[in-house]
């Protein structure tokens, strides 16, 4: 069996769970909207500096929100030790971590474009120009925050204390992203918006380096 | 039942060592399981019975040692070598209905005709009335079918099972014994934990006791099955 | 006693090259008597930085090979990292205090500096909840090849971001305008600083190795 063709099956086995009880979704949901309504008290969200902040604030909050949702990502494997099953199962582990990811991935951007017009409301920013833009920024954002966080979802689940140590993790090691999303984003989001290439290239060399890093390391999280 | 065609499948086990941070749960195990033998292992709780049977299934890597199959190599997949596994825990999704469950492992094995294929095992696990429920609604006994049916997807050449008759009422070890019964009669190798003797202990052909990680008795060596099955267990 | 005679040339070279930056090295002509703090703050930050080269390696040759020596040598390169990188965060704003009066500039290299720190905190703390030695190395190792992968990514990022939101620059450019003079007091100075890196590893990484001893006998007697 190809890798492509097992993650694809596993990649439908993530979804149908999901889509199922939408618990992962419709909490993260709550939670982002939570953090983008919090956050509007520490500022003012209709002034100019709105428009400044705002790009870093929805990332923030994505940020915050992916720490916790991919928390159950290999915790749920333990329950019934699937993750065994699934290690007896397919030709390569890769194709765990790949259909994970890549679940993980679509889940988040899922989240970011339903809060995108909530978050335009709020802070009252035009996002309709530039949303194929926008879209693509989230993609590659959010790739990478899975990638990264799905990796750690797995160590994290063999430690004590997982529910504070996945953020504790993650997060750090998610600055670039950070970054790199906030200006990318914040630049579309401006008056003159325009396109930060440099900034959307440096994500996708993000989502490169980790993914080639998770492919040659990835077995050795799986193991027992 | 016809098994998948893999050749003379002989597991073999060469001074296993096995390690956890200075302790050893298995220590300078030396083994060799013919083709078509059913062996079972018995062994108090700690004395190395899950382990060893989790490094058969390739799921644990040995601390030094080497493990093979029949006289080639260790294949890294057990599919690819066609061996099932079934442990304490189902190794089943909850969420899942028990039709979803075999369908994905099955295309995930690469099975051919997948569909038609968990029909059968479906059928033959009487399950197939159930087969649209999720295995979280399934009793204790029913999961453990799913879990057998899980493992015998592939029609495997060599059986790993730790103790799987836990759990199951009568009706249920029953059908387990008799599963077994038709696997072992077809020619599958069989490796088995077990805590004493029941149905599916008197399958057994061979039988090797573990203590502290060793191999303490062996009926190649001139015990019978059932002195070793009968000493004093936890 | 070699022990001894290495701790001796050790003080001696630290010795020399404290006198190297008071003496020798020329002064400065805006910044007076305090711009000395380079030598220890930037010679900190490369010797930081070595050591956290070392733990990757570590890492990586523990994953691989997986004997114990290279799980200590991990652990203590990331500590001994740990603490020049921690000199590095002490005497910035010890150094930007007087010239600027302020005491925490967000210059790039200072930001990823303290990014750099969280994420070996977190790299320890990891290893704090895992209790089974085998697992907590390979864990560890694991996350420790993530976050030093990262590395490189936080530097180019924040130093980008800087580029889009300027500043002036506090701390001055080390690598530039920087008379020759200087330039060898300061090499001088890191070398005196490997040497005393090379003298914590090499304590830390015995003390880790007696703790492994100390662990295993305990363990095997609380099974017997």
């Amino acid at each position: 069996m190809s890798l492509f063709a097992n993650t694809t099956i596993l990649l439908g086995k993530e979804l149908r769970t999901e889509f199922r009880s939408r618990e992962l979704l419709t909490t993260t949901i709550v939670f982002i909207l939570i953090v983008l309504v919090l956050f509007s008290f520490t500022f003012d969200p209709l002034s100019e500096e709105a428009r400044r902040f705002g790009s870093g604030l929805l990332w923030l909050a994505f940020l915050f929100a992916a720490s916790l949702m991919l928390q159950p990502c290999f915790l749920r494997e333990q329950t019934n030790d699937t993750l065994s099953a699934l290690r007896l199962s397919v030709s390569d582990p890769f194709a765990i971590f790949l259909a994970k990811l890549a679940a993980n991935t679509l889940f988040l951007l899922l989240t970011e474009l339903l809060l995108l017009p909530v978050f335009a409301m709020m802070y009252n920013v035009p996002v309709l120009p530039v949303l194929h833009w926008l879209v693509l920024v989230f993609f590659l954002g959010s790739l990478g925050i899975s990638v990264v966080g799905t990796a750690l979802s797995a160590i994290s689940a063999q430690a004590r204390m997982r529910e504070l140590l996945l953020p504790l993790l993650l997060l750090p090691l998610l600055t670039p992203i950070l970054v790199a999303s906030t200006e990318v984003t914040g630049a579309l989001l401006d008056r003159a918006p325009y396109v930060q290439w440099k900034g959307t290239g440096f994500l996708a060399v993000f989502d490169l380096v980790f993914l080639t890093t998770l492919w040659l390391f990835g077995e050795y999280l799986l193991e027992e | 039942m016809t098994l998948g065609a893999v050749g003379p499948t002989a597991i073999r086990f060469e001074n296993i060592d096995k390690r956890y941070g200075g302790l050893y749960a298995l220590r300078c195990v030396s083994l060799t399981i013919a083709t078509g033998e059913c062996v079972a292992l018995a062994g108090r709780n700690g004395s190395g019975k899950t382990t060893l049977l989790r490094i058969a299934a390739r799921l644990v890597r040995p601390s030094s040692g080497k493990l093979s199959f029949s006289s080639a190599e260790g294949v890294e997949n057990i599919a690819a070598r066609n061996a099932g596994f079934v442990a304490h825990a189902t190794m089943v999704y909850d969420e899942l209905t028990a039709e979803e469950n075999l369908l994905l492992f099955a295309r995930l094995q690469g099975i051919a005709q997948p569909g038609k294929r968990v029909e059968a095992m479906l059928h033959e696990a009487g399950l197939f009335e159930r087969r649209d429920s999720l295995v979280r609604t399934f009793s204790r006994g029913m999961r453990q079918r799913v879990a057998i049916a899980r493992a015998l997807l592939n029609a495997p050449a060599i059986l790993l099972l730790d103790e799987p008759g836990t759990g199951l009422d009568p009706q249920g070890t029953a059908w387990l014994a008799e599963t077994l019964q038709r696997m072992r009669d077809a020619g599958c190798t069989m490796l088995m934990s077990l805590h004493g003797e029941s149905e599916i202990s008197a399958l057994a052909t061979r039988a090797i006791r573990l203590d502290a990680g060793k191999v303490v008795a062996d009926t190649q060596a001139g015990a019978s099955v059932r002195s070793i099955l009968a000493f004093a267990d936890a | 006693m070699k022990n001894v005679l290495f701790v001796a040339v050790v003080v001696l070279l630290l010795g020399a090259g404290a006198y190297a930056a008071f003496f020798i090295a020329p002064t400065d002509a805006k910044q007076g008597l305090i711009y000395r703090i380079l030598f220890l703050h930037v010679a900190s930050a490369w010797t930081g930085l070595t050591a956290f080269f070392i733990s990757f390696i570590a890492n990586v040759l523990y994953v691989w090979r997986r004997q114990p020596q290279w799980d200590w040598l991990g652990v203590s390169a990331a500590e001994t990292g740990l603490v020049f990188t921690t000199v590095v965060l002490v005497t910035g704003p010890i150094w930007a205090h007087p010239v600027w009066g302020i005491w925490w500039t967000w210059d790039a290299r200072l930001t990823s500096t303290f990014v750099l720190w969280l994420l070996y905190v977190s790299y320890l703390l990891l290893r704090t909840l895992i209790e089974e030695p085998d697992r907590r190395a390979l864990l560890s190792a694991l996350f420790g090849i993530f976050a030093f992968v990262d590395v490189p990514l936080v530097f180019g990022s924040i130093r980008w971001w800087r580029t889009q939101h300027p500043q002036p620059i506090i701390m001055g450019e080390p690598g530039s305008g920087l008379d020759p003079l200087m330039y060898k007091v300061l090499f001088f100075m890191w070398f005196a600083m490997l040497a005393l890196m090379t003298l914590l590893l090499r304590q830390r990484y015995l003390l880790e190795a007696m703790r492994g001893d100390v662990e295993t006998m305990r363990r095997q007697w609380e099974v017997a």
